[in-house]
Formats: structure tokens, C-alpha cells, sequence
């Protein structure tokens, strides 16, 4: 562990838990998650979202409200795409093959986000195509705050490149199914950008399937909006993928972030890596993060990580946290998680001070430094700039 | 308190004197009294070296000094310059010309030396330095200390050994300038080498003019900054002031003589 955060607790924790800490490097750590992950497109198949539900135990269902309503709206956000050349965007009926194929959402919103919204936007790298330049598709709501249903898939072809970036931006009530299909060999960065106003909710259903040998890397970014909650799973078509789920949340006074992940290792010699950070300030911002990963029995050679570190900037702001790993075969090459909630360190903010940086500043820079790990993992120079930036820009904000 | 030979040792005649001046300091921590009426006064181009047991206080008396929180002054004053500073913030402390050199420097994970120097040289100096003079002022340092050009890409303290960490403060002193200087056991954990290219790296800034209080529990450094003054810290407070030469008798006899705290082994 690199960052020398005050550690309170490493599974749930407040502000003022006990200071303790766990890694695991191996076994079983009940959750309420099953192992076995139910998947539906049908939204009455889920159960109703309530505290009780483990898909919506940390969640604010009365703010979420509006798209737990289900109720149905042809409202799109505007879209603004930069696609290099040989790269296509489509729009492609529901009932499209490949738009069928895409992995299953897996709760009731992502269920309803896939029943009411109707045709999917398609970007289509062909076979082979390594494409340099990012496609970049910006979504933005309008002043009227759409509720809007979507459906976004992603195919690359095999031994294909890319690298997609979403950004969401303005006012919206969202909930989409984004799909990630990965070809065998290729290699996908696929890059979330939550720079919502104030005000807006988006939930996605981030769903990847990986086919042989290929590699995968889902960045989610949440800064702005008032709730942002994202399921990613990654699921495993072929031997030898490797999946990167990395995340960065800032939840000020009244944002509720929670990403919450499933990782189904189902086939020999794959690889993930998850590393999830969020800081939390304002004494009403929450968090919430769910690692699970299982690893079936046909399985073996797999490769796990999944680190999440939450910094507490304020007394009553709660981070909840639970990792989750379930190995159900021994011929695995390595497994582990950690998990560490912790408060500001007093004495980096009294180091620089005394250094004559001001506290203001001494606060953005420990910060700035808690995330730069996260942005580590992004690979295009101007993008993880252009992001210090966004993160600098709301560090500065509140 | 006689001033001795090394007292040559003057600041250069353009520069200004300043004076830091501890009256009758009382600190607490939780509740704690540990400082128990500290005097003291360091002007420009003076070397005052303190001396005492562990748990005496010593540490105590240089962050409170700095202003770190955990240290309550229950009464008494720090003046720099006839300046109060027991009411300016941490970071205006160091702006008004203070510098600590800590016993524990601490790691500031995802920030990078660089980063941290410029941003601390910006504060100190109240204007962004222009980018080639800052880029050869810190080359140049570095090079004084024998420090790999490496470490401005690592990040604050993260993974240093300790004497790296002793380097890279005396780095920050070396680019700060500040006009009272407190070394804090920055002898410790160095080896001789070490030792040698860190003093040399403290004598650098003193020729500039800094006033230097200097923590230590060993004459072994003092052979290389030669203190002015040698103060006896004992049980929070000053007890004995004296030259160089009292150094070496500490040494040679422990404090026992100064207290029933540090019972005189038969
Ligand atoms: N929270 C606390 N409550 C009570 N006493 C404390 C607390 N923190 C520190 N002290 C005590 O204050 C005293 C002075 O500590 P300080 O670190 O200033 O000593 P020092 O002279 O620098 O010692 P050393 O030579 O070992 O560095 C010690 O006896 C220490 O145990
Ligand atoms: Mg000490």
C-alpha cells in the first residue's frame, strides 16, 4: 500500500470507525452478493429497489426516484461525436443481432434503461483497425432535464484498437445499458467522463465481454451530477483477456457515487485489476463501492487484484466499501483485495504548510495526489492532463 | 552566553539581521506540560546547537515554533523580528522566514518533489519562479547535495531512505531561504558520507546568513557546522548555555548533573 492514508476501517466505514486494516490476499469474504449473478432484461424479473435489495442497499432511492419510475420518455441527450476515419456510428435497431448479444443488465434500472429505450448507438471498429485518435462522444442534457433511456454498444472487431470516450454533461435524468464488445486480440480503452450539472442522475449498466486474448480498460471518471451510479462487469469469452476497471469519484456536499462491479472469471489465464478512488467532502457526500469477483472452477491461471482506497474529507461524509472475491478453483496464479476508508493526514497538510503552501492548496495538492494514481492508468498523455485538470478544476470548486 | 572564536563566522554585510527571539515558552500536548519556560535567541549568521535527553523536549520546542497543532502554548512568546508568530498560520510562518527541518519528514503520496518544491517556492518567495532559473536553482542544489536528478520525479518522502529524506529536506532549506533555519536531528541515521555532503549542504545556506538552531544528540556534526552557542535542554527548559567546548563535555559526561530525570550510572 502506497498511500498513507489514516485507516479506519476496510470493509464499511464512517468517519470515526475503528482504525484497523485488512488486505486479503486470499479466501472468501461474505457479502450480500451472490456468486451466482442474476440477469435479466426484463425489469419485473428484479425485485423492487429497496434498502433491502443488495443492489440498492447503499443507494438514495427517493432521490433516484425519477428513473425508478420506469417511466417511458423518448427524450435523447444531444450527442456531439469526433469519429476517426474507418471507425462507424450507427444507430441499430434493438432486435440487431449484435445489439441482442450484449451482456445482460443486472438489476431492475439497468433492466429498465434496456426495455424503454429503444434503438442502440453503435460505434463499430472493423476488424483489424487500430484507430490513434480517441472517439470521443460527448452527451450533454439540456435546460429542460430530459429523462432519457439509452442504449450505447461498443464492437470492436477482432485484433482491433481503440480507445472511446464518453463524456456527460449538462442536465439529465439518465440510465443507459453501455456495452463493451471486445474481439478477440483487440483492445479497448473505454473512458466515462461524469461531468454532470448538479441536479442530474445517471446509472449505467456498464457491461463487457472480452474475447481471447484481448484487453479491456474501463475508466470511470464522476465528478459532477447528484448521483452517478455505474455496474460494470466484465465476463470472459475467451483464455487470456486481461480487464482494467479503474475509477476515480469526487462526491461533494449532497453527490451520492457508487460504482459497483462484477467480474466473472469463467475461463483459464485472464487477468483483472481494479483500483477504485474516491474522496468524499461535505459532511452529507456519500460513496459507495462493491468489488465483487468471482473465479469459477474452470478458471485456473486466473490473475485478481482490486484495491479501493476513500478519502474522508469531512466528519460526516460516508464511504461504504466491500470488497469481494470468491475463488472456487486453487490453480490460480494470484488473488487479493484491499480496502482502506481513511481521513485526511493531518500531518501531510501540516508538512507542506510548513512549508509555507498554503492550507487551501496544501489540501487540493494532498488530494490532487491521492487521484494521480488512478489517472496513471490512462494512457493517452493529453486525456490524463486534460482530466488533472477537470479533477484540479472541481477540487477547486467546492 | 560567551561568544566564541567561531563567531567569525558573520553574515556577509548586505545582508539583514534577523533575530528569533523564544520568551518564557510553556507548551502542553493533550494536557501535558512539556515545555517548562524556554528562552532563547537566534539572530542572523548564528549557530546555536541544543543538546539534551530524549523526551526533554526538544522536538517540541522546533514544532511548536513551526506551529504544529498538536502543540498547545499555554503561555509565553515566539517573536521573529519583534513579530508575534504564535498567531500566524502554519504556512504564514514559513512565508515570515521560518524553516524546520524535521526529525520525521513525511511522505505526500502522487506528489512529486518538483511539483512540491515549486509549489513551496512560489508560496515562500510570493511570486512563481521563472522556469530555467528554477530549473537550474534545483539542479544546482541537487547537485550540491549529491542527490540523483531522479528524486524530482519521485514523490514526497515515498520510499526515501533516511538519509534521502535528510538530503531532501536540506534541499528545501537550500531553495527556501529562510531566515531562521531549525534543524531537527538532521544528523540522525546519516552515514559518514552522508554526513559530510549534508553539513556541508547546511554550512552552504549558513554562509547566506540564516540563523540555525541545531537539534542534536551527537558532536559528531558539530565538527562540521560549528555551533556559536551550546544550550543544555533539560526537562523543557534551557539549563545551561555555554560555547563549542560544552558540547564535548556533554558528551564526555552525559546530563546527569542536570537532574534526577537521568540518574548517574555507578
Ligand atoms: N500526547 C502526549 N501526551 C503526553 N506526553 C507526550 C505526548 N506527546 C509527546 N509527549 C512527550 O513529550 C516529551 C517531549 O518529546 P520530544 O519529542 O519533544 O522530545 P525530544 O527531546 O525531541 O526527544 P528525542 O531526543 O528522543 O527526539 C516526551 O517525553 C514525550 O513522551
Ligand atoms: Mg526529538
Amino acid at each position: 500500500m502506497t498511500d498513507s492514508l489514516t485507516v479506519i476501517d476496510d470493509t464499511r466505514a464512517t468517519a470515526g470507525g475503528p482504525l484497523t486494516s485488512r488486505p486479503h490476499s486470499h479466501g472468501l469474504v461474505p457479502t450480500g452478493s451472490p456468486a451466482e449473478r442474476f440477469m435479466s432484461r426484463t425489469p419485473d424479473d428484479f425485485e423492487e429497489p429497496s434498502v433491502r435489495v443488495e443492489d440498492w442497499k447503499f443507494a438514495p432511492l427517493r432521490t433516484l426516484r425519477p428513473l425508478l419510475a420506469g417511466t417511458p420518455s423518448d427524450a435523447q441527450l444531444r450527442l456531439d461525436s469526433t469519429v476517426p476515419a474507418g471507425v462507424e456510428l450507427l444507430t441499430v435497431a434493438a432486435d440487431d443481432a449484435v445489439v441482442q448479444s450484449v451482456p445482460q443488465p443486472t438489476d431492475r434500472l439497468g433492466a429498465l434503461a434496456w426495455d424503454l429505450s429503444g434503438d442502440a448507438l453503435v460505434v463499430r471498429v472493423p476488424d483489424g483497425l487500430e484507430v490513434a485518435e480517441p472517439i470521443l462522444l460527448e452527451l450533454a442534457g439540456d435546460d429542460t432535464n430530459p429523462l432519457v433511456w439509452n442504449k450505447i454498444v461498443i464492437d470492436l472487431g477482432v485484433r482491433s484498437r481503440a480507445t472511446v470516450i464518453i463524456e456527460y454533461t449538462g442536465l439529465a435524468k439518465y440510465a443507459a445499458v453501455t456495452s463493451a464488445l471486445v474481439g478477440d486480440g483487440a483492445s479497448l480503452d473505454l473512458v466515462q467522463i461524469q461531468n454532470w450539472d448538479t441536479g442530474s442522475l445517471h446509472n449505467d449498466h456498464v457491461g463487457a465481454r472480452l474475447g481471447a486474448g484481448s484487453s479491456y480498460r474501463h475508466v470511470s471518471i464522476s465528478l459532477g451530477g447528484t448521483v452517478a451510479r455505474l455496474t460494470p462487469t466484465v465476463a470472459f469469452a475467451g483464455p487470456g483477456a486481461k480487464a482494467e476497471l479503474v475509477g476515480l469519484a469526487f462526491a461533494g456536499p449532497g453527490q451520492y457515487q457508487e460504482a459497483r462491479l462484477y467480474v466473472d472469471h469463467s475461463v483459464p489465464d485472464c487477468q483483472s485489476n481494479v483500483l477504485y478512488k474516491t474522496a468524499l467532502e461535505g459532511d452529507t457526500s456519500r460513496t459507495a463501492w462493491v468489488g465483487d469477483v468471482r473465479i469459477r472452477p474452470a478458471a485456473t491461471g486466473t490473475q485478481t487484484y482490486e484495491l479501493n482506497r476513500n478519502l474522508l474529507l469531512a466528519d460526516g461524509a460516508r464511504a461504504d466499501s466491500v470488497p469481494n472475491l470468491e475463488i472456487e478453483t486453487g490453480e490460480i496464479v494470484s488473488a487479493g483485495h484491499a480496502s482502506a476508508t481513511g481521513r485526511f493526514d493531518d500531518l501531510q497538510l501540516f508538512y507542506l504548510q510548513s512549508r509555507g503552501i498554503p492550507e487551501v492548496e496544501a489540501r487540493k495538492l494532498v488530494v490532487r495526489g491521492f487521484f494521480v494514481e488512478v489517472l496513471n492508468h490512462i494512457a493517452l498523455t493529453s486525456l490524463r492532463e486534460r482530466l488533472l485538470r477537470d479533477v484540479e478544476t472541481r477540487l477547486g470548486a467546492s | 552566553m560567551a561568544t566564541d572564536s567561531s563567531a567569525t563566522e558573520t553574515p556577509y554585510p548586505s545582508t539583514p539581521s534577523h533575530t528569533l527571539e523564544v520568551r518564557d515558552l510553556h507548551v502542553a500536548v493533550d494536557g501535558t506540560p512539556i515545555l517548562k519556560g524556554v528562552n532563547l535567541k537566534v539572530s542572523s549568521g548564528q549557530t546555536h546547537a541544543i543538546m539534551g535527553p530524549n523526551g526533554s523536549g526538544k522536538s517540541t520546542l522546533a514544532y511548536s515554533i513551526a506551529g504544529h497543532p498538536k502543540y498547545t502554548v499555554t503561555s509565553g512568546e515566539v517573536l521573529l523580528d519583534g513579530v508575534d508568530v504564535l498567531g500566524l498560520t502554519v504556512d504564514a510562518r514559513a512565508r515570515a522566514g521560518l524553516f524546520l527541518e524535521m526529525q520525521y519528514p513525511v511522505e505526500v503520496p502522487g506528489v512529486s518533489v518538483s511539483n512540491f518544491l515549486r509549489t513551496a517556492a512560489t508560496a515562500v518567495r510570493g511570486e512563481a519562479p521563472k522556469l530555467r532559473d528554477w530549473a537550474r536553482e534545483v539542479s544546482g542544489a541537487m547537485v550540491d547535495l549529491e542527490m540523483d536528478p531522479a528524486f524530482a520525479g519521485r514523490n514526497v518522502n515515498e520510499g526515501f531512505s533516511g538519509g534521502e529524506k535528510k538530503r531532501h529536506e536540506i534541499l528545501q532549506m537550500a531553495l527556501l531561504r529562510p531566515k531562521i533555519a531549525i534543524l531537527d536531528e538532521t544528523d540522525s541515521g546519516l552515514d559518514v558520507d552522508a554526513l559530510r555532503v549534508v553539513s556541508a549542504g547546511v554550512n552552504q545556506v549558513r554562509a547566506t546568513g540564516v540563523g540555525t538552531l541545531l537539534i542534536t544528540h551527537y558532536t559528531r556534526i558539530l565538527r562540521y557546522i560549528e555551533p556559536d552557542f551550546v544550550h543544555v535542554f533539560f526537562d523543557g527548559r534551557i539549563v545551561e548555555s555555554g560555547g563549542k567546548e560544552l558540547a564535548t563535555i556533554l558528551e564526555d559526561e552525559g546530563y546527569a548533573r542536570f537532574g534526577s530525570a537521568e540518574p548517574a550510572s555507578v
